[in-house]
């Protein structure tokens, strides 16, 4: 479904990655990982279209370098920021809404799947999105991408500071949007979860992948673990 | 008590005009982080297209194209001009502006002269509208308020309770977040560019020929609008609306004080001496202090709160 080759990204004159090779397919769920400065974030920008690029980017067969950021997202490509972008001054339900890409709900999911799996969203629909918890804007994020019905959604670092509880809570969405066939392409912190969740992790390091394989290869790799993962 | 009210129907009418333009600047502002100094422009040009059209076919008509001339011009420098300058930072966006404001007036001292254009308001408002105590208060200046405030109220509407104000103010903070969300916010862009052009050219249908159409036009209410949008904080709706109705207030009533501290030193039984050196400033009355007032209210303010009555962020 989405096919990454020779993906090289510049931040003006700098140049962050060298050559990114990388696939997710249809309904599966993807870990990149990598330390901090690895170019994760990086990758995933250069998808949507945010930063310079060179190299293909292929979405169902369909070029998508060159587009602008909105076109690529229109195609299906949804994106959750590792820095929770929430509108604060408009209301919970307004961000939702304009998670929507026309005026009406279509696709898989409608607002009341979003305040069923998650209540709070229900009791806040009316109040600015600002005086949420970190928690509550972090499932606000995740839940407003969901609404434009995207195919396949890039997440960068979702549990990050979060409690154990929500963690719990952002793993369980991961499952439902599985099931109704959403592919996810994670980057995560959290080496146990992305082990639990993902079908196949790549390992980036320097801009480059340096490790791809299933949750078991990852496992027993020590030397891969140690050296890109581990700090 | 008489002067009071009459100049206070004054002031709002011309707070509520700075407004106009004070608006879209804010929102312009907020969107590029660049201060629009072409922003008066737009307001001069709806005031000579006014004037232009209503030769041929009245004023009425002219209402509504000319803000839809001048929304245009906004969205084309939008488009063709400010995206392409882009690229190469704030700088060069605040260049291009500056660029174009004395583009635009050359322009119309090319088309039009320098001296002011014989743009009236209209005969069928050419009336007293009512009578506070002995002075007869103009029809027109009672119009220019309601045409302030429908606009106003019709951009407040539109921002709050449609669609594509949401986007908009999402866009105002997060234009990437929104990009990514399939929104075409380069659109957008160019629409909010537009209409507070648009909303500028009102602003000049109705104030050119309230007040006067010639070239300075822009350079004068430019000024006081960019005043107004500091002082009240760049980026803030609300600061720009109390600002500027204090503006408006501020101009109106001190242009019409033909007091000294003299006369208040005179009043409180102090008498100055005819030769004291001191009796020449404190004979300077308030009128006489009118042109400075603004901007020195500009500069204590900055001074006391960098971030203007209610900004959020340091200009
Ligand atoms: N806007 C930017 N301008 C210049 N360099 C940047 C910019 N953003 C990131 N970089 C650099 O690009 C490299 C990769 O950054 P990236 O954000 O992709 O890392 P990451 O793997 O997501 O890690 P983390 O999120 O933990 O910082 C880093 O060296 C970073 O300093
Ligand atoms: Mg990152």
């Amino acid at each position: 479904m989405l096919d990454v080759r020779d993906l090289h990204a510049y931040y003006g004159k700098s140049h962050i990655l060298h050559g990114v090779d990388m696939k997710v397919a249809e309904g599966e769920i993807v870990s990149l990982l990598g330390r901090n400065g690895a170019g994760r974030s990086t990758t995933i920008k250069a998808i949507l279209g945010q930063v310079v690029l060179e190299g293909s980017v292929r979405f169902r067969g369909e070029e998508m370098a060159g587009l602008k950021t909105f076109q690529i997202a229109r195609k299906g490509v949804g994106y959750v920021p590792e820095n929770r972008d929430i509108f604060p001054t408009l209301t919970v339900r307004q961000n939702l809404v304009l998670g929507m890409k026309g005026t009406r709900e279509r696709g898989r999911w409608k607002l009341d799947d979003m305040y069923r799996l998650f209540p709070v969203l229900k009791q806040r629909a009316d109040a600015p999105a600002g005086v949420m918890s970190g928690g509550e804007q972090q499932m606000l994020t995740l839940c407003r991408t969901l609404m434009g019905d995207p195919d396949l959604v890039m997440i960068d670092e979702p549990t990050e500071g979060l409690a154990p509880r929500i963690v719990e809570q952002v793993a369980e969405l991961f499952d439902e949007m599985k099931s109704r066939g959403v592919s996810i392409l994670l980057v995560e912190q959290k080496l146990a979860i992305a082990l639990r969740i993902s079908q196949r992790l790549y390992v980036m390091g320097h801009g480059r992948i340096v490790f791809e394989g299933t949750p078991q290869e990852l496992r027993t790799d020590d030397s891969v673990r140690k050296e890109w993962l581990e700090v | 008590m008489e002067f009071f009210v009459v100049q206070l129907l004054n002031s709002l009418s011309y707070g509520l005009l700075l407004f106009m333009l004070s608006s879209g600047l804010t929102l312009i502002f907020s969107m590029m982080g660049v201060l629009n100094f072409a922003h008066a422009s737009f307001y001069m040009l709806g005031a000579y297209f006014a004037y232009q059209i209503s030769r041929y076919v009245g004023f009425w008509p002219a209402l509504a194209i000319a803000p839809l001339l001048v929304g245009a011009l906004g969205a084309m420098t939008e488009r063709f001009g400010l995206r392409t300058v882009h690229k190469y930072g704030h700088v060069a966006e605040l260049l291009f502006t500056f660029g174009l404001f004395y583009l635009i007036e050359e322009v119309v001292h090319l088309v039009w002269g320098r001296a002011p254009v014989d743009y009236r308001i209209p005969q069928a408002l050419d009336f007293a509208a009512f009578t506070i105590f002995s002075t007869s208060y103009p029809a027109y200046r009672v119009f220019m308020m309601g045409v302030s405030v429908a606009m106003l109220l019709g951009l407040f509407l539109l921002l709050t309770r449609t669609r594509i104000g949401t986007i908009i103010q999402a866009s105002l903070t997060h234009p990437h977040m929104v990009e990514a969300l399939g929104h075409d916010v380069p659109r957008i862009f160019m629409l909010v560019f537009g209409g507070g052009a648009a909303l500028a050219g009102v602003a000049g249908v109705i104030g050119g020929n309230a007040f006067v159409t010639e070239p300075g036009m822009a350079s004068a209410v430019g000024s006081i609008v960019f005043v107004v949008v500091v002082f009240g904080g760049m980026g803030s709706l609300a600061g720009a609306f109390v600002a500027s109705l204090f503006f408006g207030a501020i101009q109106t009533y001190t242009v019409a004080m033909d007091y000294s501290l003299l006369d208040l030193a005179a009043r409180l039984g102090m008498g100055i001496a005819a030769d004291s050196p001191v009796r020449g400033l404190l004979s300077v009355s308030v009128a006489q202090t009118a042109p400075v007032l603004p901007y020195l209210l500009m500069v204590l303010m900055l001074i006391v709160r960098p971030t203007g009555l209610m900004g959020t962020r340091e200009t």
